[in-house]
């Protein structure tokens, strides 16, 4: 397993159709700390070697 | 738990923990899903419309995007891993923002598969396609009856040992109730044979797909109730050089959502051609009985 590699970039076309699974918003993109963030739902949905884990129990809460 | 909800059938931590091992082992030759995931592309291969967002659901490993992508008015094609091996999972995607959601032996896991349905048909387009090529039946047909009648001749009672699989008029109605267009559902059955009835064990290890149910026998089987499974497979279903049969039956489903390109009925009445002068015949006025 390579981990020194750059985080994978998520493609833009994914992210226009993916919503939060609890609330169905839209997600905001974090880059930095490969994130997909739920506002209204205040949880962090992790990217894992480019992939979005989009499970509310694998998510990070966060404070709105 | 409310009175609507599915009953829980499915050991999900169970299910994961041995489609793990046996991703470690990567001792399965299963010919099955490659044989399934080629046909699958030969059937969009004829659907004359461009799928810019497509979704692979659940199918297991490679997936769908290695016989999808070669065809070129499929693109984009994403794949929604093993969360569907999850009670609460719901689809992550906007309302109309998929073209094509297509699954290869997946949806068996799926206690409520009503509920998941009407999000795919949410999660489509309109005019987007749903496929699904899920077993049937009549899958293990053999292994079923075999081990219940082992099991009650040896043990005094029989455990479910198979789990229960959707038949096709089932899917077929459950495509209706989701609200999708033009549902397509059929069916094939496949014989797959084995040297004796560990082959299959084997094979179904090698899957991840022994007993998942959370009311499965959770005494370890018996040494007789094995030798008698084994001795009544043998008896009722070989084939004359010995080797056992085993059937897996596919069920191919499809549907649309609707759109107003898409063929529809007439309505009643507005018929411009009579029946009589089709058929050649006088047309009895309605009470009147025919002579």
């Amino acid at each position: 397993m390579p981990t020194v590699n750059p985080p994978a970039q998520i493609d833009p076309k994914l992210l226009e159709i993916l919503v939060c699974p609890l609330t169905k918003a839209s997600l905001e993109y974090d880059a930095e700390k490969q994130e997909l963030i739920s506002r209204p739902a205040k949880l962090a949905y992790p990217i894992r070697d480019g992939i979005p884990i989009m499970l509310p129990e694998e998510a990070r809460s966060i404070e709105g | 738990m409310t009175a609507m909800s599915a009953p829980e059938l499915f050991d999900y931590d169970l299910i994961r923990a041995r489609q793990n091992r046996a991703r470690l082992d990567g001792q399965s030759d299963d010919v099955l899903l490659p044989r399934v995931s080629e046909e699958m592309a030969e059937r969009l291969a004829g659907v004359l419309r461009d799928f810019d967002n497509a979704l692979d659901l659940g199918t297991p490993e490679p997936g769908l995007s290695g016989p999808l992508s070669a065809l070129p008015r499929v693109n984009n094609i994403r794949r929604a891993d093993r969360d569907l091996l999850n009670r609460d999972y719901v689809l992550p995607f906007a309302e109309g923002s998929l073209d094509l959601v297509a699954s290869a032996l997946a949806l068996h896991w799926v206690e409520d598969l009503p509920g998941l349905l009407l999000q795919i048909r949410r999660a489509l387009k309109p005019d987007g396609l749903f496929t699904a090529a899920v077993p049937g039946g009549d899958t293990l047909i053999e292994l079923r009856e075999a081990f219940s009648e082992a099991e009650a001749d040896t043990a005094g009672g029989v455990s479910p040992r198979v789990i229960p699989f959707a038949g096709v008029r089932d899917l077929g109605s459950l495509l209706q109730r989701a609200g999708f267009a033009l549902p397509v559902v059929d069916s094939e059955k496949i014989t797959v044979r084995y040297g004796d009835i560990f082959g299959l064990f084997r094979d179904l290890r090698a899957l991840g797909a022994t007993n998942p149910l959370l009311a499965r026998s959770k005494t370890p089987l018996r040494r007789e109730t094995l030798a008698r499974l084994a001795e009544i497979y043998q008896e009722r279903f070989s084939d004359p050089d010995g080797r056992l049969r085993v059937t897996v039956e596919i069920v191919w489903m499809s549907g649309w959502v609707p759109h107003e390109s898409q063929q529809k009925p007439l309505r009643p009445g507005s018929a411009r051609h009579r029946l009589a002068d089709a058929l050649g015949t006088v047309e009895i006025p309605s009470g009147v009985k025919p002579s």
